[in-house]
C-alpha cells in the first residue's frame, strides 16, 4: 500500500499523540472505538456501549448532561468572577458595577447568572424526564434520592449566590428567605415550640442564638451574612455537591446504566 | 381589546384560575380508569399530537406577543429575572407534551401487543458511545453554549440600587424558584410554608421510589399502567409548584396583592382583610359567647378537626377507600403515603377556606407561635 497519509493521520500516529491518548490512529474499527472510551479518564464516565434509545434526544432530553455542563460553565465563570469580587459590604456592590461598566464585552456575570437560572430549570426538567420514564424504580431508588439532594443543593447554590451583588434585589430576596429560618420549629426564636426549650425563665432559643442567627451570622443581614454566603457559595456547597455528583454518576453505571424496558 | 384584557385579568384571579386548573387537571392527566376513559372519549389526548403541540405553543406565544403591547404586562414580563420564567412556561408545555406524546404512543403499542419504542434486544441493538453518543453530546454542548452566549449578550443581568436595609421594596420577593413557597405564606405561617413544607417536599420526593414499587413501566415513557402515580406527580410538579411560581412572579404585586397581567401595580390599593380564626368562628359567631381563656379549650375545635384529619381519617381510609393500598404497602409505607397526600390536599383546601370563608387559622396559638 503506497497510499499517501493525510496530515491528521500522521499526527495521530506520531509519538506525542500516542503518548497522550494511549494508542494512536483514527479509531475506525469497533475495537479501537471501544478503546477510546476505556482509555480516557473523562469519557469513561460513559459505558462503552449503550442501548440505541439512550442516544436519542427525544428519550433523554439531554437534561442531565446539560445540568452537569452548566455546573462546569458556572464553575469556570464563577472562578473568573472571584478575581474581581470582594465579599465585603464596602466593595461588593461597586465591584459588580465595575464588572459591568469597565470590562469591555464583559458578559461573565450574565453567563453566571443566566447559567444559574438555566441550571435550576435543567435540573427540574431532568427530574421530570426521569419520573416520566419510571427510571426511579428498582434498582435506581437510591440514585433518585441522591438526585433530590442534588436538586436541593442546586437551589441552595443559587440562593446563596443571589445575595452576593449586595443590591436591593439581593438583600430583600434573601431577607424573605432567611426570615423563614427564624420560624423553624423548636430552633427558631419565632417558631412553634421554641419557648419550650428553656430552663425557668432562661430561653435557649433567642434572636441571638436561633437558626436564623446561624444562617445569616447575626441578628441582621450584614457583613457576616455576606461572607457566610460567599464562602458557602464558592467553597462549601460546591464541595458538597461534587461529592453527591460523584455518587450520582457512579451509581448510574452501577445500577445498570440508563434505564431500559425490562 | 380593553374588554379582552379585563376578561384575562378577571379569569387570572387565583380563585378562578386555580379552580379551572383543579377541575380540568384530572381530565387531562387522568388518575384512574374513569377519568382515563373520559379523557379518551372527549379526545383530550389530542393534546399530545403534533397538532396539539402546535396549538398550545401558538396560543402561548400569541398571548405573550399580544400582551407585550400592554405596558403593565411588559413591565413585569420583561424584568430580567422574570425572563427565564416565561421561557420555563414554554419549556414546560413542550416537555410535558414530549413525555405525554411518547407515553400515549407506547400505551397504544402495548395495547396492540407490540414492543414499546424503547425496546431493544441486547446485544444487537446496542450502539457505541464513541462516536454515537459523543457526537450528540458535542453538538448539544456547542448549540447550548451558543444559546447561552446570545442570551448573555442580549439580556444584561439585573443590578438595582445598593442594598439598603432600612428601605424595603414592595413587594419583597424571594428568588423566583421559591415563589411557590412564598405564595403559600399567604395561607400558612412561615414555620409551615417556609420550613416544614419544603422539608416535606424533599422527603416526599425522596420517598417516591419506596412507595411506588411497581416495577412495571421502568425505562420507557408510559401512562396507562401508572395513571395514579403519574397523575399525583404531575399535579404536584405542574400545579402546586410551577403554577404557583407563575402566579407568585407575574400576578402578585404590592403587599402581595393579586394583580391581573394587564393591571397596574398600584401600591395604594386597599384590600379589606377580615380574616378570622376557626376558634372565633366557633365560639363568637356560632355559639355567640366569648373566647374561653384556656388555650386548649379555645383551640379545641381546630385541634379536634386536625386530629380527625391526621389521626382518624388515615385509619378510616385504610379500611375503606384505600384498603388496596394499605394491603399493598404495609403499615409504615401506608402511613407515610397517606400523611403526605393529606398534607398535600390540605394546601388547596386551605386556599379555598381562605377565599370563601376568610378563615385565617384552624389552630391559632400565637402564645407559642403555633398557627396552622
Amino acid at each position: 500500500m503506497s497510499e499517501k497519509k493525510s496530515i491528521l493521520e500522521k499526527i495521530s500516529e506520531g509519538q506525542v499523540w500516542k503518548s497522550i491518548f494511549r494508542g494512536g490512529g483514527v479509531p475506525t474499527t469497533r475495537r479501537q472505538r471501544m478503546m477510546v472510551v476505556l482509555n480516557s479518564v473523562f469519557l469513561h464516565l460513559h459505558p462503552v456501549r449503550l442501548p440505541k434509545h439512550a442516544v436519542k434526544l427525544k428519550f433523554t432530553w439531554c437534561m442531565g448532561g446539560l445540568s452537569f455542563f452548566l455546573f462546569l460553565i458556572l464553575t469556570i465563570s464563577g472562578i473568573l468572577l472571584m478575581f474581581y469580587y470582594r465579599p465585603t459590604i464596602e466593595y461588593a456592590y461597586t465591584d459588580i458595577i465595575d464588572l459591568t461598566e469597565q470590562v469591555p464585552f464583559g458578559i461573565m456575570r450574565e453567563i453566571h447568572r443566566w447559567g444559574a437560572h438555566a441550571m435550576v430549570i435543567a435540573v427540574w426538567l431532568h427530574m421530570f424526564r426521569v419520573f416520566m420514564t419510571g427510571s426511579y424504580k428498582p434498582p435506581r431508588e437510591f440514585n433518585w434520592s441522591v438526585g433530590v439532594i442534588l436538586l436541593v443543593l442546586t437551589l441552595l447554590l443559587s440562593f446563596t449566590g443571589y445575595l452576593l451583588p449586595w443590591d436591593q434585589l439581593a438583600i430583600w430576596a434573601i431577607a424573605v428567605g432567611s426570615n423563614m429560618a427564624g420560624a423553624t420549629p423548636f430552633l427558631g426564636s419565632e417558631g412553634p415550640g421554641a419557648s419550650l426549650l428553656a430552663i425557668g425563665d432562661v430561653n435557649f432559643i433567642t434572636k441571638a442564638s436561633d437558626a436564623r442567627f446561624g444562617l445569616i451570622g447575626g441578628r441582621f443581614l450584614g457583613e457576616a451574612t455576606l461572607l457566610r454566603f460567599y464562602v458557602l457559595h464558592c467553597i462549601g456547597l460546591p464541595f458538597i455537591i461534587m461529592i453527591f455528583m460523584a455518587v450520582h454518576f457512579w451509581r448510574i453505571r452501577k445500577d445498570g446504566g440508563i434505564s431500559t424496558p425490562v | 381589546m380593553e374588554g379582552f384584557k379585563s376578561l384575562i385579568n378577571y379569569i387570572s384571579n387565583p380563585t378562578i384560575l386555580f379552580t379551572a386548573i383543579l377541575v380540568g387537571f384530572p381530565f387531562v392527566f387522568p388518575p384512574n380508569d374513569w377519568f382515563y376513559n373520559v379523557n379518551k372519549k372527549l379526545k383530550i389526548d389530542k393534546l399530545w399530537t403534533k397538532k396539539g403541540l402546535f396549538v398550545m405553543v401558538a396560543v402561548t406565544i400569541v398571548f405573550f406577543v399580544f400582551g407585550l403591547g400592554d405596558s403593565d404586562f411588559r413591565s413585569i414580563v420583561l424584568k430580567p429575572d422574570n425572563v427565564p420564567i416565561s421561557g420555563l412556561i414554554i419549556l414546560l408545555i413542550f416537555f410535558t407534551w414530549l413525555s405525554m406524546s411518547q407515553a400515549y404512543e407506547n400505551d397504544k403499542l402495548m395495547d396492540e401487543g407490540k414492543p414499546v419504542d424503547e425496546y431493544y434486544e441486547a446485544p444487537n441493538d446496542k450502539v457505541l458511545v464513541w462516536p454515537d453518543l459523543v457526537y450528540v453530546e458535542l453538538i448539544s454542548l456547542v448549540l447550548f453554549s451558543a444559546f447561552m452566549l446570545i442570551w448573555s449578550i442580549g439580556l444584561p443581568a439585573p443590578i438595582e440600587q445598593p442594598a439598603n436595609p432600612s428601605e424595603s421594596p414592595n413587594p419583597a420577593k424571594a428568588p423566583w424558584y421559591f415563589l411557590g413557597l412564598q405564595e403559600m405564606l399567604v395561607y400558612y405561617d412561615p414555620w409551615y410554608a417556609g420550613v416544614v413544607l419544603p422539608s416535606l417536599i424533599i422527603v416526599g420526593l425522596m420517598a417516591i421510589p419506596y412507595i411506588d414499587r411497581d416495577p412495571n413501566g421502568s425505562g420507557f415513557y408510559s401512562y396507562k399502567n401508572r395513571k395514579l402515580s403519574a397523575s399525583i406527580y404531575l399535579f404536584g410538579w405542574l400545579v402546586l409548584w410551577n403554577v404557583l411560581i407563575v402566579i407568585g412572579t407575574f400576578l402578585r404585586g404590592p403587599n402581595w396583592g393579586f394583580f391581573g397581567p394587564f393591571e397596574y401595580w398600584d401600591s395604594h390599593r386597599l384590600e379589606a382583610l377580615t380574616n378570622v380564626n376557626l376558634s372565633e368562628l366557633f365560639y363568637v359567631k356560632w355559639l355567640a359567647m366569648g373566647l374561653p381563656s384556656n388555650i386548649l379549650l379555645r383551640e379545641a375545635p381546630g385541634l379536634i378537626i386536625m386530629f380527625i384529619i391526621l389521626g382518624v381519617l388515615p385509619v378510616l381510609l385504610a379500611k375503606t377507600l384505600l384498603k388496596k393500598f394499605y394491603d399493598e404497602l404495609g403499615y409504615s409505607r401506608y402511613a407515610i403515603f397517606v400523611s403526605l397526600m393529606i398534607l398535600g390536599v390540605l394546601l388547596p383546601v386551605k386556599m379555598y377556606l381562605r377565599w370563601f370563608f376568610n378563615l385565617k387559622y384552624v389552630i391559632s396559638m400565637p402564645e407559642y407561635f403555633f398557627n396552622f
